[in-house]
């Protein structure tokens, strides 16, 4: 390392939690948000979507139920602008008592390990590239699911993009 | 398409193209110029695909590869890219190739190009804050909110669902290389060896068109990479050891700092 001066990172910021949360999609239908949503500012959408603001995203997101080698467990997350506030446990493995044992300390490590990726606050990730598949496990997947919201599954004007599969949905803007 | 029209602000797009995902993030109003722009830029990205995949038979490259066709017969874009690659070999000391495999391959400068030049696409239609993620190769430009500077994760390379460090930026562009996904893909040219450097090697400055490379010739130069690197301006390098050590991050890398704890 001559010439250069390198910085050993201690800081690292963990982001396991969110593997949970790749299928967020908002969920206001039956369970009102912990925190009250801003009116929604993509007209036409009514107030039942997440709201943007200041760039983030502000509302109550469940995630699908992901099978583990434990059972089936299933999240829900409170953003506050963009900033992960709350993760609320909907289903952990409880058919015996060792799995009961086993949720009871994974859920609480989860639930940290969230809220700490939460605090990082990324706008996107860098890594090596990675192919449809890839992609679909990525923390760049997440936060373009978590941004995009229910506006997915449309295209952008002029349709130009051949064979491609997209999705285009708003995410949070400037004011 | 599901018109988003009056207040509403920024504009998604996640589009599978060229092998990869391209995730564009635009933070400014999404006026029809900016939905016709994201449009181009999603169009030109599956031209340069049609034009530079070295999959496709019937691609300038898949052609010239075969020897089928010349140079002259092709895009101007393809004698650019050449000669860039060209470039690139000489700057980074063989480590950089055109042909990392023996045949005609430029996707190393292609895809980080092609990222770049679609976030110039939306920049001349009035985009002034965006994010163009190009399979984990970015170009980033202005500021995600007001006052607020992009924050990019770089992916743990053995983890792909955590970061070991976040950068941030407003005008920057941020390129990774690795082994990660696919096992040991990345070959030393100089050689034909699978690398055996650090699991990723990220470098920022301000163009993809050359962070990418860079990244990749760093990966394949081991650590060497640290001087040639300090020696190119407005280019900085972080590492991710082999040994999954905390990363090294080089002078100029801008690394945010720590979130609160």
């Amino acid at each position: 390392m001559r010439g250069t001066h390198r910085v050993a990172l201690t800081g690292l910021s963990t982001i396991s939690g969110i593997a949970l949360l790749l299928a967020l999609k908002p969920h206001h239908a039956d369970q009102p948000p912990l925190s009250s949503p801003e009116p929604d500012s993509g007209g036409g959408h009514g107030g039942s979507a997440p709201s943007a603001s200041g760039g983030t995203r502000t509302g109550t997101f469940t995630g699908d139920a992901v099978q583990t080698k434990y059972g089936p467990v299933q999240v829900r997350a409170t953003l506050d602008k963009g900033r992960l506030t709350a993760v609320k446990v909907l289903k952990t493995p409880s058919d015996n008592e060792k799995d009961r044992s086993i949720a009871a300390d994974a859920v609480p490590k989860l639930t940290k390990e969230a809220l700490a990726a939460g605090g990082a606050q990324v706008h996107a990730v860098s890594g090596a590239s990675y192919t449809s598949d890839g992609y679909a496990r990525s923390l760049q997947s997440a936060l373009d699911k978590a941004d995009s919201g229910k506006h997915g599954a449309s295209r952008p004007a002029q349709q130009g993009a051949g064979s491609g599969q997209s999705t285009t949905g708003r995410g949070g803007g400037r004011p | 398409m599901t018109a988003a029209t009056g207040s509403a602000r920024g504009l998604r797009h996640v589009e599978h193209v060229m092998g990869t995902v391209f995730s564009f993030d635009v933070r400014d109003e999404p006026v029809p110029a900016l939905r016709e722009a994201l449009a181009r830029a999603v169009a030109w990205l599956h031209r340069v695909d049609a034009v530079f995949s070295p999959y496709r038979p019937d691609s300038s490259v898949g052609r010239l590869a075969r020897r089928t066709t010349t140079l002259a017969e092709e895009p101007a874009d393809v004698a650019a890219i050449l000669e860039l690659c060209a470039e690139l070999e000489d700057a980074t000391r063989g480590c950089f190739s055109a042909r990392p495999a023996g045949r005609l391959d430029p996707s190393g400068v292609v895809k980080g190009w092609a990222t770049e030049e679609a976030a110039r696409i939306l920049e001349r239609a009035g985009a002034r804050n965006l994010c163009v993620n190009g399979g984990g190769d970015l170009q980033l430009s202005g500021e995600p909110a007001p006052g607020e500077p992009w924050r990019v994760g770089i992916a743990d390379p053995r983890r792909p669902d955590r970061t070991v460090a976040v950068v941030s930026g407003r005008d920057l562009a941020v390129a990774t290389s690795g082994n990660a996904e696919r096992g040991r893909h990345i070959t030393d040219p100089r050689t034909g060896v699978p690398v055996d450097g650090p699991l990723s090697c990220t470098v920022v400055g301000p163009h993809l068109t050359r962070a990418d490379p860079y990244a990749t010739a760093a990966l394949v130069m081991g650590d060497e990479a640290w001087e040639w690197l300090a020696r190119l301006d407005g280019y900085a390098l972080l590492t991710v050891p082999a040994d999954g050590g905390p990363p090294a991050a080089g002078d100029g890398f801008p690394l945010a700092e720590p979130p609160p704890a």
